[in-house]
C-alpha cells in the first residue's frame, strides 16, 4: 500500500493542541492520512480519540495547530464547509434524519455536494438528479432493498451502512470513521470489516476503532494515542511488537484480541 | 420536537382526504352561512381562515423547521400596524412614512400585503439572525423577548395609535372586488390561505424543505453533509413570518383595527395553540386548530366566559394522548416518501 513519503497526504494535521482546563486532551499531535491509505487511530479510553475527531470535522476549535485537507488549510472552516471541501464522516452513535426515509438521507448527502438546496419548487422524489445517484449509493452499500423506509425502522447494522453510504455519497477526499464497530455486536463486525475493505484503496480512510482484529485487518498504519499525545505510529507488525504500546494500551494482553 | 412526524405532501391518502374536507368544509361555512341570510358567519369563517393563515406561517418554523417561536405576535402585529397606518394616512392624506422619504398610505391591499410581509420578513431576519444562534428554552424566550419589545414600542409610539391602537375607517379594498361584501373578502382571505398552504407543500418537498426538516431533525447531520443549518433555519424563519405578517394584515382589515393586543405574548401563544390543537408540522394542522378554536370561542364563548378552561382542557389532551394533533387523529401518523 502508499508509502509515506510518496504522495501529498489528502489529510495532514500538524502541531494540534487543545485543552480543557489544565487537561490537555491533544497535545502536539501530528499526523498525516496519504491517498488510498487507512490509518487507524487507537488508544484506551481517554486518550483524547473523540476529541481529535470533533477538531478534525469541525465541532471542536482547536487551541492552536493546524489542519489540511488536500492542502488546503481547514482550520477555521465550518463543518459544513469541511464537508464541501471533501471531509465525510460517520459517527460513534448513528446520526441521521430518523424520520426520513434512507433514501431520502442519502439525497440529503448528493443535495449537499451539490450546493444547492435553495430549491423551492421541484420536488426532491421527482428530482432525478437526487434520486438517481442516491439510489445508485444505496445499491452499493446493500440498502437498495430498504430505501423506503424510515430510518428510524432500520437495523442497527443497516444504520451503519447507511451513514457509510451517506458519507459516500459526498464523494469525500477522506472519510473519517468514529468507531465504526461501536455497537453492531461480534455479529455485524466481520461484515461491516469486508465493507471497509471493498471501499479501500478508493478512498483515504481515518479510522478510529476499539476493535483490533478489524483495525489489525483493515489499517496500512496504526497510530497510538496515549494522554492527547502519538506514543507510536507505524505499519500494523510493528505496532504489534512493540513494548511501549502493549504498556500503554494492550496491556499486555494479546493485541490479536480485543483491545 | 424530534417526535413530532412531519408530513410532506403526497402520499398519504388519508391525510390527503382529511386536508381537502378541510379546506372545502372551510370553503363551504360561508357558503351555507349566506344562504341561511347570516353574514355574521361569513366573518367568523374569515376570521378562521386569518388565524389559520398565521397559524401556517409559525407551522413553517414550528412544525417543519422545530424553532419553537413565541414571538410570532410581532409579525402577526407588524402585518396588522402595516395596513392600519397605511390605511390612516390614505384617509387622512398625511404619509405613512414622513422620514427619510415620504411614503405615501394606500387602501389597497396589494401594495399593503407586500409591505407587511417585507417588514414582517425584515423584522423576522434581524431577530432569527441573533435568536438562531441559540436552540431550545432559550430560542423560546428570545423569540418572546423580541415580541414584547416590539409590544412596548407600539404602545409607546402615539402617532401609530400608542395603547389605543388605529382604526381602520374604510377597509382596504382589492382592485376589481368590493371588500366589504363578507363573501368577497372571506374568498380574499381564503384564496391568500391556500397560496400559502400551496407554497407550504411545494417547498417542504423541494430541496429547501429537505433542508429544513433535516434542521429540525439533526441539524449536526445536516452541517455533515455539507449544508449550513443556519442560513436554512434562518430561510425558513424568514418566510414563516412573512406568512403571518399577511395574515396581520388581513386581520387588521377584518377587525378596522389594530392595536398593541395583536403584538402580545397571548396572541404568540395563540398561535401556537392553532398549530398544536390541529397538528405540529402537518400541513393543514393549523387550519384544522384555527377551525376548531374560533368556533369553540363562539359556540363555547355565547355560553361562559371560562371558555378558555375548555381549550385549556382540550390542549392539554392534545398534548398528552394525540402528538399528531386533529390530524394527526383523523389521519394518523405522517409519512414521508
Amino acid at each position: 500500500m502508499a508509502e509515506q513519503g510518496l504522495a501529498e497526504p489528502v489529510l495532514e494535521i500538524r502541531n494540534l493542541c487543545k485543552s480543557f482546563g489544565a487537561l490537555k486532551v491533544t497535545d502536539d499531535l501530528s499526523l498525516t492520512l496519504l491517498p488510498g491509505e487507512i490509518h487507524a487511530l487507537i488508544g484506551p479510553n481517554g486518550a483524547g480519540k473523540s476529541t481529535l475527531v470533533a477538531q478534525i470535522a469541525g465541532q471542536l476549535a482547536q487551541d492552536s495547530g493546524q489542519i489540511f485537507l488536500g492542502g488546503r488549510e481547514i482550520s477555521g472552516l465550518s463543518v459544513a464547509g469541511r464537508a464541501r471541501l471533501g471531509l465525510g464522516r460517520t459517527f460513534q452513535v448513528s446520526s441521521l434524519a430518523l424520520e426520513f426515509s434512507a433514501l431520502r438521507n442519502v439525497m440529503l448527502a448528493v443535495q449537499g455536494r451539490a450546493g444547492a438546496s435553495f430549491g423551492f419548487f421541484t420536488p426532491v422524489l421527482r428530482d432525478r438528479r437526487l434520486t438517481e445517484p442516491a439510489r445508485a449509493v444505496l445499491a452499493e452499500f446493500d440498502l437498495a432493498s430498504r430505501a423506503d423506509i424510515p430510518a428510524a425502522a432500520l437495523s442497527h447494522g443497516e444504520l451503519r451502512q447507511l451513514e457509510l453510504a451517506m458519507a459516500f455519497a459526498l464523494e469525500p477526499k477522506v472519510l473519517l470513521l468514529d468507531e465504526p464497530m461501536a455497537g453492531i455486536g461480534a455479529g455485524g463486525t466481520p461484515a461491516l470489516t469486508r465493507v471497509l475493505e471493498g471501499l479501500k484503496g478508493r478512498v483515504a480512510m481515518l479510522l478510529i476503532e476499539h476493535d483490533m482484529d478489524a483495525v489489525f485487518r483493515l489499517a496500512d498504519r496504526i497510530t497510538v494515542l496515549s494522554e492527547g499525545r502519538a506514543i507510536f505510529s507505524g505499519p500494523p507488525g510493528a505496532v504489534r511488537a512493540s513494548a511501549v504500546v502493549r504498556d500503554v494500551y494492550l496491556g499486555g494482553d494479546d493485541p490479536g484480541g480485543e483491545g | 420536537m424530534a417526535e413530532t412526524a412531519v408530513h410532506i405532501g403526497r402520499g398519504h391518502g388519508a391525510e390527503r382526504r382529511v386536508n381537502a374536507a378541510l379546506a372545502l368544509g372551510l370553503l363551504a361555512a360561508p357558503l351555507a352561512a349566506l344562504a341561511l341570510g347570516e353574514p355574521y358567519y361569513a366573518n367568523l369563517a374569515s376570521r378562521a381562515a386569518i388565524l389559520a393563515l398565521a397559524g401556517v406561517g409559525l407551522n413553517l418554523a414550528l412544525g417543519y423547521g422545530g424553532m419553537v417561536s413565541f414571538g410570532h405576535a410581532a409579525f402577526f402585529g407588524i402585518g396588522g400596524y402595516a395596513a392600519g397606518i397605511a390605511a390612516q394616512a390614505a384617509f387622512s392624506g398625511v404619509p405613512a412614512i414622513g422620514w427619510p422619504v415620504a411614503i405615501p398610505g394606500t387602501a389597497n391591499m396589494l401594495p399593503i400585503w407586500l409591505a407587511a410581509m417585507a417588514l414582517a420578513g425584515l423584522a423576522a431576519a434581524g431577530i432569527g439572525a441573533i435568536s438562531l444562534r441559540t436552540s431550545g428554552v432559550y430560542f423560546i424566550m428570545i423569540t418572546l423577548a423580541f415580541a414584547q419589545m416590539i409590544y412596548y414600542f407600539a404602545i409607546s409610539w402615539p402617532e401609530y395609535g400608542g395603547e389605543d391602537g388605529l382604526s381602520i375607517y374604510v377597509r382596504n379594498g382589492f382592485p376589481g372586488l368590493d371588500s366589504y361584501d363578507p363573501l368577497t373578502f372571506f374568498l380574499i382571505c381564503y384564496g391568500c390561505l391556500m397560496l400559502a398552504l400551496g407554497f407550504t407543500a411545494l417547498a417542504m418537498r423541494a430541496r429547501v424543505g429537505a433542508a429544513l426538516m433535516c434542521a429540525r431533525m439533526n441539524a449536526s447531520r445536516l452541517a455533515t453533509v455539507g449544508i449550513e443549518p443556519f442560513p436554512v433555519k434562518l430561510t425558513g424563519f424568514v418566510i414563516s413570518a412573512m406568512i403571518t405578517g399577511l395574515a396581520g394584515a388581513l386581520f387588521a382589515d377584518l377587525n378596522g383595527f389594530v392595536g398593541p393586543s395583536m403584538l402580545g405574548w397571548h396572541t404568540s401563544g395563540e398561535i401556537m395553540v392553532f398549530v398544536i390543537l390541529g397538528g405540529v408540522g402537518r400541513l393543514f394542522g393549523p387550519v384544522a386548530g384555527a377551525v376548531l378554536y374560533v368556533l369553540m370561542e363562539h359556540v363555547l364563548g355565547g355560553l361562559t366566559g371560562h371558555w378558555q378552561l375548555v381549550i385549556g382542557l382540550v390542549l392539554l389532551g392534545v398534548v398528552l394522548f394525540a402528538r399528531g394533533g386533529l390530524v394527526g387523529l383523523l389521519a394518523g401518523e405522517a409519512r414521508h416518501g
